[in-house]
Order: structure tokens, then C-alpha cells, then sequence
């Protein structure tokens, strides 16, 4: 099967990207933005470091962010290692804040689809809600689509009900042509949603990647009817960065997308901001670091 | 188990309106002439109103033949001064009203949006800072114009006069007065009756600058005082940047005179998109083209030609990304497409807009609530167009693209050139050499790849056919201010 791309004008995406990022939001719209932004957030610890204890306490801020300021939503979901999935289930059980868990080895992705396929029914075992794979940008690069679906097709079936985010760790792809490709396969081939990056690559989800993402699937949507969600992941470390990719969200899917059930940010630093940001439209004044928990 | 599913917030940006009490603008406004700010012979102020709210923002002084005739003779009492200063220290001044357009960036965009209804988002990331660009680009040139001209000596052509639009009020202003007065002209500027503000804020920054009295005089008025300054005798040379008709009149008046004459006229541009675009961003551009400042551009790309293999796939998304266009206040940071001029113009796009439905185009425009008061348009599609239709070959100026269809690139290029215009043209292609084919063929004084409106003061800017002639920007833009010694 020989590949077939089509064109995305770099300067042209990154132009409409930053444009949307001078869009003004204050008072009201960044309040009920950054409550948007909390309620759509995977919280997120992937270090090798990661112990039960520090799963344990971030799982309590993810269920309630900002004890002071009671309209602040839980966040969607806790993102972790498939090590970790039974410690924040047993956390989490009866919250509504969902466990995400990366599978098939993330981040690098270069085991072979049995581990791949083990990874994935271990974390599904122990009651992830939602796994998050990463592409095999060995077979992509390489220019095996047919793998690259096949793997993903795989993944999705050992997801049983689980939802399955696919990650491209678009900065592994080298263009933005292979960013909307990339979409597309994974897209067809079953994702729930897709998603920028591992957090572990030299960049995440720019402006630039994101808005092709947006357009791959509002293209997938109009063609198939089929809904797929998006995962913003990597270097989304302040409330204006979450803002913006609200509105590139609203501005390329619409409104129906402004929910955690289409829509997710994944970060970890990015909470205490969106909540200092917060308190600074309700007292006028920026506060300190410290007003908030660290986990 | 069943999942509830949570009640989906709408969430809307919230209005964010900048600020205006940081103007200082006055209730009434002379001619400047000589430096100085100064009533007109005939007592006449008409006020200027804000296009979007139709309230008055302050009273204008309108020129009379009498007002005209003294500017010249003020300015051509500075000339030779001003000539005849080190070359370097005509950069100096040049470079000075730059930085003070920059430090005034903030006034003069809130300015720009009031008095002529674009967005502030445009004023204040477009016309102002290219305003300020002109000036430092031609305050460079001042001590290199030989270089400019293929090495030959040169000499300024003396007092000139200069008529600009409505659209780019500032902007345009800049593309005159900074190469005028980098070659050594004085210059007698003439803003458009519907927006002279932030031509007389100019005024108080050549003041501020220190700018030699004379050097620049500038006369708010009506056609009365375009055409004075055509009629006299006392010019050495004609800039003028308007509509086609008026410049027909004033290339008839100037015949056989010796007066020096440049042209950027009407447009019917073609923006012409391959089947093998990158075809969002064609979708942007297509938008950037038509609805940049309501399409009051006159190289807007007014006409769409679409490869017939991707029409409908180009037109369902440019008719989605339509919809998600903000129209309203114009002072409002999140607006995209804000009030038609004024009243006049309005009138003349209602009136296209309604033929090119009679003869059968299929029209679409934009479901939005427009203000009630003020003068709007909503953004609007046109489909099923014949290239005989009056909006495939008149000049709309309005917020309204004709989409016609092509089916090979000879055609492409055959349909493009179909114009009596010949201002801009865009080219979509992922390529390169068709790229370069096709804006060869094409006979159109600038020419876009992949991108639309996209304008630097290095870049000459200028028409072909009934867009007119001579060019602004770059060096090009020097030739029309000079003389050729030897």
C-alpha cells in the first residue's frame, strides 16, 4: 500500500494557530474556561520514581483540586503507570474521576505487540478505564501503515470497554503531513481518541499540532460519523497555553467538543496555575505558590 | 451501568472591549498646514462618525480651493530646505515619526477602529505597526536613494499631492509620505472624508518629531479638495489611491501637463485554488483574502476560482469556517469582521450584492445578529457564479466572495486574467513549479503563494491594466518620488 498524504502548509497552520492564541479571555469566560480546563485534565505521574504514596496523594487532588474554592471540579482523570492502576482505582472508586493508564511500552514503544498486547491486558486487569498506547513510530517512519493500524486494531480489542487514546508523539514525526497521516490511521483504526505526545519527547502539543489534529478529526467526523476525542499532552504548562487550546477546540470542532468526554488536557504542573489564575479573578491579585498543594 | 452525561457547558468568550478613556482626542480639528494646526478660509467642519455606532466623534475642518492653493505655496517654500538637507538627516526625521507611530501604536489603532469600523485585532496587528514599518523602511533608503535607481543621480521631483482611501487610512498615508519625504519632496496629503483621524494624529506626530514646517501638510475634505489639488498648477507630481473612476478623472485632468502621476486603483482579484492545496489553509487564506477589513481591500480576493475536483469539498469548508466568523464591535479584541465604512458604501455592496442574485447566483450569507445601529454586512458566499455575472466583474469592496470553477491550470490562468483589473492574484498549490508557472502567466502586479494579503514595506505593491500604475514599497517605490539627473 503505498502512503498518500495530504498537504498541510506549515507556515499557513502555525499562523491560524497563533492567531487564535490573541484571543482575549477574561472575567467571566476565563473563569468558567479554567473551570472547563480543571474538569478536562488527566493528572498525571509517569516517573520511575512513582510509589503508592505519591499516587495516593495526587489521586486526592485530582478529586478535589482546591478545597478553598469549592466550584473547582474534580479533574477527569489519573494518568499513571500500569504498575500503579490497582493503587489509584482502589483511590479513585466512587469519585467519577476515571484511571488512565499508558501501555505497550510507553514511551519509546519498542517491544513487540505481545508485550504490547500484555502490557495493556495487565493495566485493563487491574481497572484502567482508559488506556493511553503510543504508536509504533518505528513501523511509521519506516512507512508501514499497515502495521502501524494493525498494532493499534490489536490494542483496541485487548481494551475490551476500556477507551483507547492513541498517542503519535508528534514531535517524532517530523512534519506536520505526518502528523494529519498519522491521525487518520490511528483514527481508522479505532481510536477513542488521539493524542499529542508522551510528555517525554523535545516537545509536546504545540499550537501548530494540536490545530492539525483538530482539523484530522473534524475531517474524520464529516466523513465517517464517528466521534473521536482529543488529547492535548506535553508542554501545556500554563493557564494561558490551556486557554489556548480551548479555543482552538472551540474554534475548529465547536462547542459540542468543550467536554471532558471529548476533550482532555494532559499535565500535571499546569493544576496549581490553572487554580492560582482562578483565585486571581476572584481576589485580584495573584497569590503564591504555596496557596496550593503540591503533590 | 449507565453514565449520565454531564450537562455540556457552552462556554463563549466574554465581551472584551479596549479601552478608549485613554484618548486624548480633540472635539475639533483644523487643517495642518505649515506645521501648525489652522482654521480653514471658509469656515467648514463636518463632522466624522464612528461607522459602527453612527455617533459623531469630532468635528473636521474641510479644505477649500483657497486652503489648497496655501499648503502649496507653503510647501513649496520648504522644498528646497528640505532637499537640501545631509541626506542622513532626512533618515533622521523619518525614523523619528516611526518610533512615535510605535509608542502611539495603542491610540492610533483604538483611533483607526472608531473612525472607520475595522477591528481592533486588524488595526492594532496590522495597519499601525506597517505604518510604523513604511516609515523605518524608507527612513533606511534616505541616504542610499542612487542605489535605489541603478545608480544614477537623482533629485526629488519637488511638492507633491496625495489622495488616500478609506480602507487603510494611516497605512496608507505611510506608503505615501515616507518615500515623498525620503527623496526630498514635500508633500500636501489628502485623507479620505470618512476617515481622517489618525492622518491628523500623523500631523501631531510630525510636530512631535519636529518635522521642518511645510514638509507635510495635511487637508481633510471631500472630492472639493482632491480635486483642487489636481487642478492646480503648482504640483510637480500626483499619488493617488482610490477608486478606478476618480483615477480616470485624474489622469484626464493631468493630461499634457508634466505632472508626475501614480495610480493603485480597483481590483477584482482572483484567488485560484489547485486541487492539490493544502486545502485548510487554503480555507484561511480564502478568509483572510475576502474578509480582511470587510473586504474593503482592493486586492481582495474577491474572486474565488476553485479546481473543479475539489469544489465542493473547498466550499463546505470555507462555508463552515464562515460561520465561525465574529462579527460585531469592531473595538471588541475577539472580533473578526467589523462595520462597513459608511452608509454609501453599504449601499453600493446591498446593491451587487441583490444583481448578483437576479441573475442567478446562489447567495449565502452568514446567519449572525448585526448591531442595531451602524452600518453591517454579513459575511457572505456566492455560488453557481458565471464569469459574465456583474459580481464576478465589478468590484464589490464588501464582505462577498463569487466562487467560479476551473478545471486546468491553462484555464485557471485564462479565467484569472479575464479581468480589466489586475491588482493581486493567490496561488494554492503544494507545487513549487506550478507555483511559479502560474504567477508568471499571470498578469497581476502582486501575486500570493499559499498565503493572502500579506503585505511588507519591502515588497512593491501596485497594479496592472485598470488597477493602475507605478508602485509603492521596496525600491520600486522610490522611482515614482525621483528624478533621474544623469
Amino acid at each position: 500500500m503505498s502512503r498518500k498524504l495530504a498537504h498541510v502548509d506549515r507556515v499557513g497552520i502555525e499562523e491560524r494557530a497563533a492567531q487564535l492564541g490573541a484571543r482575549s479571555i477574561k472575567t467571566t469566560a476565563k473563569q468558567q474556561g479554567i473551570r472547563l480546563a480543571v474538569s478536562m485534565l488527566d493528572l498525571t505521574t509517569l516517573e520511575g520514581a512513582d510509589t503508592a504514596g505519591k499516587v495516593r496523594q495526587l489521586c486526592a487532588k485530582a478529586v478535589c483540586p482546591a478545597p478553598t474554592i469549592p466550584e473547582i471540579p474534580s479533574v477527569a482523570a489519573i494518568c499513571v503507570y500500569p504498575s500503579m492502576v490497582a493503587v489509584a482505582r482502589e483511590a479513585l472508586a466512587g469519585t467519577g474521576v476515571a484511571t488512565a493508564s499508558v501501555a505497550t511500552g510507553f514511551p519509546a514503544g519498542q517491544v513487540s505487540l505481545d508485550a504490547k498486547l500484555r502490557d495493556t491486558e495487565d493495566a485493563v486487569a487491574a481497572g484502567a478505564d482508559e488506556i493511553d498506547m503510543v504508536i509504533s513510530r518505528e513501523a511509521f517512519l519506516a512507512g508501514d501503515d499497515l502495521r502501524v493500524m494493525r498494532e493499534i486494531a490489536r490494542i483496541k480489542e485487548a481494551c475490551g470497554d476500556a477507551h483507547l487514546k492513541v498517542i503519535l508523539e508528534t514531535a517524532e514525526l517530523g512534519s506536520y503531513d505526518h502528523v494529519r497521516h498519522a491521525s487518520m490511521l490511528a483514527m481508522d483504526a479505532g481510536a477513542d481518541f488521539i493524542k499529542t505526545s508522551t510528555g517525554k519527547a523535545s516537545a509536546g502539543a504545540t499550537p501548530g499540532v494540536c490545530l492539525v489534529m483538530l482539523e484530522a478529526i473534524r475531517d474524520h467526523v464529516d466523513r465517517t460519523d464517528r466521534i473521536v476525542g482529543f488529547k492535548a499532552a506535553g508542554g501545556v504548562s500554563t493557564s494561558k497555553a490551556a486557554l489556548h487550546r480551548l479555543v482552538l477546540v472551540k474554534e475548529t470542532l465547536g462547542d459540542e467538543w468543550l467536554t471532558p468526554e471529548r476533550l482532555r488536557i494532559g499535565a500535571s504542573s499546569v493544576l496549581n496555575d490553572l487554580l492560582m489564575q482562578y483565585a486571581k479573578t476572584e481576589t485580584g491579585r495573584y497569590g503564591r505558590s504555596e496557596d496550593f498543594s503540591r503533590e | 451501568m449507565s453514565v449520565e452525561p454531564r450537562a455540556s457547558i457552552v462556554w463563549d468568550y466574554a465581551p472584551a472591549p479596549e479601552a478608549t478613556d485613554h484618548l486624548r482626542l480633540a472635539d475639533r480639528y483644523g487643517l495642518f498646514i505649515g506645521g501648525q494646526f489652522c482654521e480653514p478660509a471658509e469656515a467648514r467642519y463636518v463632522p466624522t462618525i464612528n461607522p459602527a455606532t453612527e455617533e459623531p466623534i469630532a468635528e473636521i475642518a474641510w479644505a477649500g480651493p483657497r486652503d489648497v492653493e496655501r499648503a502649496i505655496e507653503v510647501a513649496r517654500d520648504a522644498q528646497p530646505r528640505w532637499a537640501a538637507l545631509p541626506d542622513r538627516e532626512r533618515g533622521k526625521y523619518l525614523f523619528r515619526i516611526a518610533r512615535l507611530i510605535q509608542e502611539r501604536a495603542r491610540e492610533l489603532a483604538v483611533v483607526e477602529t472608531l473612525d472607520g469600523g475595522k477591528p481592533l485585532r486588524e488595526s492594532r496587528d496590522v495597519d499601525i505597526p506597517l505604518a510604523a514599518a513604511h516609515f523605518f523602511h524608507y527612513a533606511g533608503w534616505a541616504d542610499k536613494l542612487r542605489y535605489g535607481v541603478v545608480a544614477r543621480e537623482v533629485a526629488p521631483l519637488g511638492v507633491v499631492g496625495q489622495i488616500v482611501p478609506w480602507n487603510f487610512p494611516l497605512l496608507m498615508a505611510a506608503w505615501k509620505l515616507a518615500p515623498a519625504l525620503a527623496c526630498g519632496n514635500t508633500a500636501i496629503l489628502k485623507p479620505a472624508e470618512t476617515t481622517p483621524l489618525t492622518a491628523l494624529l500623523l500631523a501631531e506626530i510630525c510636530q512631535e518629531a519636529e518635522l521642518p514646517d511645510g514638509v507635510v501638510s495635511i487637508l481633510p475634505g471631500d472630492g472639493t479638495a482632491g480635486a483642487a489639488l489636481v487642478r492646480s498648477p503648482g504640483l510637480d507630481k500626483i499619488a493617488f489611491t482610490g477608486s478606478t473612476a476618480v483615477g480616470r478623472e485624474i489622469q484626464t485632468e493631468l493630461a499634457g501637463r508634466g505632472v508626475g502621476l501614480t495610480l493603485e486603483l480597483g481590483g477584482k482579484s482572483a484567488n485560484i485554488v489547485f486541487e492539490d492545496a493544502a486545502v485548510d489553509q487554503a480555507v484561511e487564506g480564502i478568509v483572510n483574502g475576502i474578509f480582511f477589513n470587510q473586504g474593503h481591500v482592493c486586492c481582495a480576493g474577491s474572486r474565488l476560482l476553485i479546481q473543479e475536483s475539489v469544489l465542493d469539498e473547498v466550499i463546505a469548508k470555507l462555508w463552515a469556517r464562515m460561520g465561525r466568523l465574529r462579527v460585531g464591535d469592531p473595538l471588541d479584541k475577539n472580533t473578526d469582521v467589523g462595520a462597513i465604512n459608511s452608509a454609501e458604501q453599504l449601499e453600493r455592496i446591498e446593491t451587487l450584492v441583490a444583481a448578483g442574485e437576479q441573475e442567478g447566483a446562489v447567495r449565502r450569507s452568514i446567519a449572525c445578529s448585526l448591531p442595531e445601529h451602524g452600518y453591517w454586512f454579513a459575511p457572505t458566499l456566492f455560488t453557481d457564479v458565471s464569469p459574465a455575472h456583474r459580481i464576478a466583474v465589478e468590484e464589490i469592496f464588501g464582505p462577498v466572495v463569487s466562487v467560479l470553477s476551473f478545471r486546468t491550470q491553462a484555464e485557471a490562468i485564462e479565467k484569472a486574467n479575464n479581468s480589466k483589473y489586475g491588482l493581486a492574484a493567490g496561488i494554492w498549490t503544494d507545487k513549487g513549479a506550478k507555483a511559479f508557472e502560474v504567477a508568471n502567466a499571470l498578469r497581476a502586479g502582486v501575486v500570493w503563494q499559499n498565503t493572502y494579503n500579506h503585505f511588507d514595506p519591502t515588497a512593491a505593491f501596485g497594479g496592472y491594466k485598470e488597477s493602475g500604475f507605478g508602485r509603492e514599497g521596496g525600491p520600486a517605490g522610490l522611482r515614482p518620488y525621483l528624478r533621474v539627473v544623469r
